[in-house]
């Protein structure tokens, strides 16, 4: 078994949804990403979504951009973001981590040279925000002939007829986004997020994960009961941008408070 | 070039079925989005095969737009330029009048086009962006006149050089939202309206103002601006009984470009030349995505991209509000690998003159966009044999840009 498959697994085992978060590397500098990774898996991250910096993030509201900026702006090159993936896999060797990120950065120097350098670094899977299955050609076959998970996306406007196009060549996991819009602060009700992840579970065998607008440990644990992993991005990019480079405490104790709500999720489902 | 032999029958049949002009174009949007680019190519499609929407449209087109323009010979300019030409030398220019449609610029057609499509999609919600503001003008109109609510982005930067369409955008009843993000510009205003749209894809129609972002886009842009070189065809038979020996049209997405070169692509006598701007010169900042640029994925498409080693989108810069954008339509890049069409650099100060040019020798005031074409035109004619003919796409009038000409020229108004 694989990395991802091996965590998703060990979190089922203890009755509970695999936490999964998100930050960009080089934000606010590629020095001070190691620590705020650590401090991720520290406060009981599952596993690492680790954005790749675009200037033009065209999928994500005003936090995220703002954090692709921050990066951006202090200097973080694509090899950077290798070279901090590559480190932390030596720190974390069972950790799965996931690049996500734009089509134009990673394919700039083609499939093939991304789907090595992820292939060498130790990234386990790949999400790309604009390449629908449509446009698989691009990336997937050089990440699959690798071994490199293409995690696909399914949203609220993924309907009955375009599911299979989207499982088709899915692998690792299915992301959910759970609302159809931009990464931040808009939440999707959990009634919807219950009846999606109903209908993609009866689709297909991979875990689910549920992401785009959960920023509370409550939240997260109610999506817990329920999907196979939760995905916080924005809450945990808008506390490096309050605090900076010192911001990997305070980004452990927010991680750990939503690991632990998805811990005490599975008691009270189990009482 | 590509190997003539490789080439599909015709240069018209682009795109495939997914989308692809050649290597470029395509479908690169988030999942969010695709299930409505899918049902926008269904209905494009039905609507191309209903002789009542291109009745509807070509009516609009007549009464409301304005069209046919004229295919105007501009004797005084062609006789300037075989002045200081060598005898013999000198091509015949013409000016294809798009700034004389209602609005002032060719974005028109394209609006009217896709507000219907809109229409037939159910959608009363339409977004935009614009860079000139002159696409955002045009879509304001078009919604004044469907009677649908209009949310226009516009790039920070744009809204302070652009101050007169902006105050035309509000009073056709348009919201007009500046950006502030990235460079403020162009392609900052499609990131927000690209944001809007995927979190409001149940009502809002995306009015793209140019011929690029995902397919269908490039191509309905292209089917509806094509009316430019459909006319021009048939003026010119008219006018001279031939078709013309050179086209020559302004770049910025490349909608009006594509538009008037469309029809004359099998016409392997017919020549073509898109204007890119070249901003303070291609070695310094400039917005000339096929002179300087690579081949990339951004908004939707792949196409040729200003960018860095890392494909990170770096800043386009012109003088011309409207051409400021580090990419072109996928169209163009294909044209440009076979190449069909040249593509040629004009810079900034170039641009300038010829606006000053036009509006002396010809009484048109041009839009600096189409005054990098003018620019174009003054530098080729003279090496044509005086028999030859040109004709400039003149895209749009100068009204908007006198304040940004005025500033240039360090003239108090
Ligand atoms: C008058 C005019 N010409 C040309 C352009 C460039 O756009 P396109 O290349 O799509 O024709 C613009 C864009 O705003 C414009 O306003």
């Amino acid at each position: 078994m694989d990395r991802l498959s091996t965590r998703f697994a060990a979190c089922k085992a203890q009755g509970r949804a695999a936490l999964i978060t998100f930050v960009t590397a080089g934000d606010p500098d590629v020095a001070a990403t190691p620590a705020i990774l650590d401090a991720l898996v520290a406060g009981g991250a599952d596993i690492i979504e680790l954005g790749m910096p675009f200037t033009d993030p065209m999928a994500d509201g005003p936090a995220i951009e703002l954090a692709n900026l921050r990066s951006l702006g202090s200097g973080t090159k694509t090899k950077d973001v290798f070279a901090l993936a590559a480190d932390f896999r030596a720190r974390h060797p069972e950790t799965p981590l996931i690049l996500m990120g734009y089509a134009n950065p990673m394919l700039v120097r083609g499939s093939d040279w991304f789907a090595d350098q992820c292939k060498a670094a130790g990234v386990d899977g790949v999400i790309c925000v604009d390449i629908p299955p449509e446009e698989d050609a691009e990336l997937g076959p050089a990440l699959r002939a690798v071994g490199v998970h293409l995690v696909r996306l399914a949203t609220p406007t993924t309907d009955a007829a375009r599911l299979p196009a989207v499982l088709n060549g899915a692998s690792g996991f299915l992301y959910h986004v759970a609302v159809a819009g931009i990464t931040g602060k808009q939440q999707a009700a959990q009634a919807n997020i219950e009846i999606a992840v109903g209908k993609l579970k009866a689709a297909t065998d991979l875990p689910i994960a549920v992401g785009f607008g959960v920023r509370t440990p409550e939240q997260a644990a109610a999506i817990g009961r329920i999907a196979d992993g939760v995905v916080v991005g924005s809450a945990i990019v808008d506390i490096i941008g309050s605090h900076g480079d010192a911001a990997a405490p305070f980004v452990q104790d927010f991680v750990a408070s939503l690991s632990g709500a998805l811990i005490t999720s599975i008691r009270e489902t189990a009482a | 070039m590509t190997d003539t032999v490789t080439l599909p029958n015709s240069l018209r049949s682009q795109p495939d079925a997914n989308g692809h002009f050649g290597a470029f174009g395509g479908r690169y949007v988030a999942e969010t989005l695709m299930p409505l680019i899918l049902e926008l190519e269904k209905v494009y499609k039905e609507a191309k095969a209903d002789p009542a929407f291109d009745a509807e449209f070509a009516e609009l087109l007549r009464s409301y737009v304005g069209r046919p323009n004229p295919l105007y010979y501009a004797q005084r300019l062609t006789e300037a330029l075989r002045a200081k030409a060598e005898p013999g030398k000198g091509a015949k220019i013409y000016l294809k009048r798009e700034e004389l449609n209602h609005t002032g610029a060719h974005k028109i057609n394209n609006c009217i086009g896709q507000a219907l499509l809109a229409r037939r999609m159910g959608k009363k919600k339409v977004i935009a962006e614009t860079g000139a503001g002159q696409h955002g003008v045009a879509t304001a109109t078009v919604a004044a006149l469907f009677g649908m609510e209009c949310k226009i982005f516009m790039g920070a930067k744009d809204v302070e050089r652009q101050k007169p369409n902006v105050f035309r955008m509000k009073l056709l009843g348009a919201e007009v939202i500046p950006v502030h993000s990235g460079s403020s510009t162009l392609k900052d205003s499609m990131n927000d309206a690209l944001r809007y749209w995927v979190s409001n894809v149940h009502d809002t129609f995306y009015i793209i103002g140019t011929a690029a972002g995902p397919h269908p886009y490039p191509e309905l842009v292209r089917d509806f601006q094509s009316i430019i070189g459909k006319e021009t065809r048939a003026q010119m038979l008219e006018a001279e009984g031939r078709l013309p020996d050179l086209l020559i049209a302004p770049v910025g997405g490349g909608s009006n470009a594509i538009g008037m070169f469309h029809p004359f692509l099998d016409d392997p006598e017919v020549a073509m030349i898109g204007v890119e701007a070249a901003g303070e010169g291609l070695d310094k900042k400039h917005a000339a995505s096929l002179a300087g640029g690579a081949s990339g994925i951004l908004h939707g498409n792949r196409t040729y991209l200003l960018q860095d080693e890392d494909g990170q989108i770096t800043e386009a810069h012109s003088i011309s509000a409207g051409l400021d954008y580090p990419g072109i339509g996928p169209e163009h890049s294909w044209l440009h690998e076979i190449g069909r069409v040249k593509y040629m650099p004009i810079k900034d100060d170039e641009a300038l003159t010829s606006f000053q040019t036009l509006s002396r020798l010809e009484g048109i005031i041009p839009a600096l966009e189409s005054a990098h074409a003018v620019a174009a035109a003054e530098q080729v004619a003279p090496t044509l044999d005086a028999d030859k003919i040109i004709v400039v796409n003149l895209s749009g009038r100068g009204d908007k840009d006198i304040f940004t000409v005025a500033d240039a020229l360090g003239v108090e108004m």
